[in-house]
């Protein structure tokens, strides 16, 4: 074993300091929520909704409507768009407090944190994680945050074996009918206070499979989530930024739907 | 059926079919129903002949039972079990004939909606009344994070008697998400069925519809597909090596493993934007051109270099290789009946792999090795993967030499009422698309075999009398996924 011991010193740190300043996030070229410019928009034209696969993008009154909550990131848009007002970007870092923050719309006058931990919570974070129905990608970008790139330990976040020692529940997946009494037991075994995250689309609002004879539309209606994540899946940076985010060590970046906007 | 050779028969047929099949060393792929117009279900079974390119498929129309296959052919079984659960056909001599997928309690017709109280199969557990006898249910909430699943052992002290693993928790009904979806979306749907086999999914569902339509992707596409392909294996198959050590205790070199599969991700999202290598496959070839450039071909080598030395240390680690020697045994005749896919049958002496027997994609074009071991343990499996990584580090290098400037799509409309069958073979191990088009033209039915489908069917033969102790590694070292498994 001492030769695995030299093997892993003589390799350096693998990890990242970010979110620190300079550091890499390790996410280049990664394609994120498309991004919507009205003034390029034609009138009449639906080309966008008519390729979407889950209804994020609808056509009231002449005017769009875009759920960034039930967008599953496959740029179909960003391809069919005759004019170029719908195109591909980077914009991941898609956690949002308040589900309305999802929609493209007037930033408005929300409340930035409403119900977070306590100050006393934000050095520690437990984490129970729950696979309610996913397609395992969201599971494969939670289990590499504790690879040696993001390690997510340096951060003072960990994910523990029993509801009972979390203060954070992580649900990924639509949430299918036979999921839903096993997740419901795992939400009441948590001693409060206790908080719900939404991560990937899917456990936002149900992604491509909502609502179908076997599933539900992701948490509505099934926990009470206090901070959202959409993505297909969102990436290890993505997860970090919104679990920074809920213990207030990182701003919301997302208001009314657009970034740093 | 484009894509395999097609014949009607009768129910009373089959079991001589069956008995023919498999004497002459031939194996059933998958089998699934479908209704067309609403009409009473029409099975069709999808089996693949020594030494056939084309696979052959067994219609059998309008019947509501059927004899069962399992008896002689047992890697039917839980196809058997999935039409009874989901179109209501009786399979009569089915040795389990107990729900698999769904529960529907007293419907087995889904076609309706409202069916909230649908449960997954209960696991049906041997009567064993002793004192001794400890009985745990494990999951479907499972420590760590981890995909869903339900696993019962009954043991004495060290010692696994029986194991069931109860499945389908996370069944989403993604067969279903298709139904009308037109050509573009559908790939879109392939590609969240199970995430870590996103180009898998779609290059069969591409391919499946591109024989529907009779149209075919141009060279470029078809070259940039098989790099995605083999990109995806080498992430699936680095994070397997990462994981496994974790089982055997192994730290640095779970994270040395774990380091490499997050440098191949990464690499994935500088070439297509997305760290699964999704949103690239569309019906007709692909829906942007890649330009790989110098800089994939140096990136994949500077991974190479690391790759082996990585491997060369685990190979001389006693104490990972004590914990994988003789561990979780499958013998070649089990594998072979229960159908046991990709890495695990080769790992188990079965010599078979889609990209050699039955070429797809550009692959008769490239020199593939395919590694075959005979011990059928979770070591063999180890080095039946490893073998692979190194291939698909050649096969990545000789797509990104003999890359031609070219068109990378062509138009693919699929007629009406066409129908086509398309395949690949995974990271993990076999995987089918069956589509029908409607009378509309969008998609009327899509039938997915997933690799993991036929793993899951295995893995048990390799507990049951086995110890606790060794479960974690057995079950790491056949590298199973419940999403691909439960769709």
């Amino acid at each position: 074993m001492a030769s695995w011991t030299l093997f892993g010193l003589a390799r350096g740190k693998a990890t990242t300091s970010w979110p620190g300043a300079g550091a890499k996030d390790g996410q280049e070229g990664v394609l994120g929520m498309p991004r919507y410019d009205a003034e390029a928009c034609r009138e009449g034209c639906q080309e966008c909704a008519a390729v979407c696969p889950t209804g994020a993008i609808q056509t009231r009154e002449s005017e769009l409507a875009l759920d960034y909550g039930r967008c599953v990131v496959c740029q179909l848009c960003t391809e069919a768009c005759p004019t170029g007002a719908m195109t591909p970007s980077n914009d991941w870092a898609f956690g949002v407090w308040d589900r309305q923050d999802l929609n493209l719309s007037d930033p408005g006058t929300r409340r930035d944190r409403p119900i977070g931990p306590e100050s006393a919570f934000r050095r520690s974070l437990h984490i129970r994680h729950v696979d309610a129905g996913s397609c395992n990608g969201c599971e494969s970008e939670l289990q590499a945050l504790n690879n040696p790139f993001y390690n997510l330990h340096r951060l003072g976040i960990f994910f523990t074996p029993s509801p009972r020692f979390a203060d954070l529940l992580l649900v990924t997946g639509v949430v299918t009918n036979v999921m839903y009494e096993p997740l419901q037991a795992a939400y009441e075994a948590m001693p409060e206070p206790r908080w719900v995250m939404a991560v990937g689309t899917c456990a936002v609002s149900g992604g491509i499979a909502g609502g179908n004879y076997v599933c539900r539309t992701g948490l509505e209606g099934v926990l009470p989530v206090d901070v959202y994540l959409p993505g297909c899946p969102p990436n290890p940076a993505a997860i970090m930024a919104a679990l920074l985010m809920f213990l207030d060590r990182a701003p919301q970046r997302v208001k009314g739907g657009r970034i740093d906007g | 059926m484009m894509g395999a050779r097609a014949k009607q028969l009768s129910p009373a047929d089959l079991r001589p079919r069956a008995k023919a099949l498999r004497d002459a060393g031939g194996r059933l792929q998958f089998a699934y129903a479908w209704s067309p117009d609403g009409a009473a279900p029409e099975v069709r079974y999808v089996s693949a002949i020594p030494r056939q390119h084309e696979f052959e498929m067994w219609i059998v129309p309008g019947h509501r039972e059927l004899p069962s296959l399992t008896p002689a052919l047992p890697l039917i079984g839980w196809y058997e079990r999935e039409m009874m659960d989901l179109y209501g056909v009786t399979f009569v001599g089915h040795p389990e004939p107990y729900p698999l997928v769904l529960h529907a309690r007293g419907r087995s017709d889904i076609k309706g909606n409202g069916l909230n109280g649908l449960t997954n199969g209960r696991p049906r557990l041997p009567d064993i009344d002793a004192a001794d006898v400890q009985h745990l249910p494990f999951g479907p909430i499972r420590a760590d994070v981890l995909e869903s699943a339900e696993f019962t052992f009954l043991y004495v002290g060290e010692h696994i008697i029986h194991y069931h693993p109860r499945l389908f928790f996370k069944h989403r009904g993604m067969e279903k998400s298709f139904e009308g979806a037109d050509a573009q979306r559908g790939a879109v749907i392939a590609e969240r069925v199970s995430a870590v086999g996103s180009v898998a999914h779609a290059l069969a569902y591409c391919e499946a519809v591109e024989r529907a339509a009779g149209c075919e992707a141009p060279p470029r596409a078809k070259a940039l597909r098989m790099l995605l392909a083999e990109l995806e294996r080498l992430y699936n198959h680095l994070h397997y090596l990462g994981h496994l050590c974790h089982t055997t205790t192994l730290k640095v070199g779970e994270a040395q493993g774990k380091l490499l599969e997050e440098t191949a991700k990464q690499l994935n999202a500088r070439l297509t934007g997305s760290r699964f290598l999704r949103g690239v496959l569309t019906p007709g070839g692909l829906r942007r051109d890649l330009n790989p450039g110098k800089w994939l071909g140096d990136a994949l080598e500077s991974l190479r270099e690391d790759y082996v030395v990585y491997a060369a240390k685990l190979e001389l680690s006693e104490s990972h290789l004590d914990r994988l020697i003789t561990t979780g045994l499958l013998p070649e005749k089990v594998a072979f009946d229960q159908g046991a896919t990709g890495p695990v049958e080769r790992a188990s002496g079965l010599d078979r792999d889609l990209r050699r027997d039955h070429p797809y994609a550009g692959y008769s074009d490239l020199p593939l090795t395919v590694t075959v071991l005979k011990e059928g343990d979770a070591y063999a499996r180890e080095r039946v993967r490893m073998a692979e990584i190194e291939a698909s580090f050649i096969l990545c290098q000789r797509i990104l030499l003999l890359l031609e400037p070219g068109p990378a799509r062509v138009e693919c409309r699929p007629a009406p009422s066409t129908e086509g069958l398309g395949w690949a073979e995974g990271p993990r191990g076999s995987l089918f698309y069956a589509v029908h088009f409607g009378a509309d033209g969008r998609l009327a039915r899509v039938k997915i075999k997933s690799p993991s489908f036929s793993n899951w069917r295995a893995f048990p033969f390799t507990v049951h009398d086995s110890n606790m102790m060794d479960y974690a590694i057995n079950e790491a070292s056949f590298g199973l996924t419940v999403a691909g498994c439960d769709r």
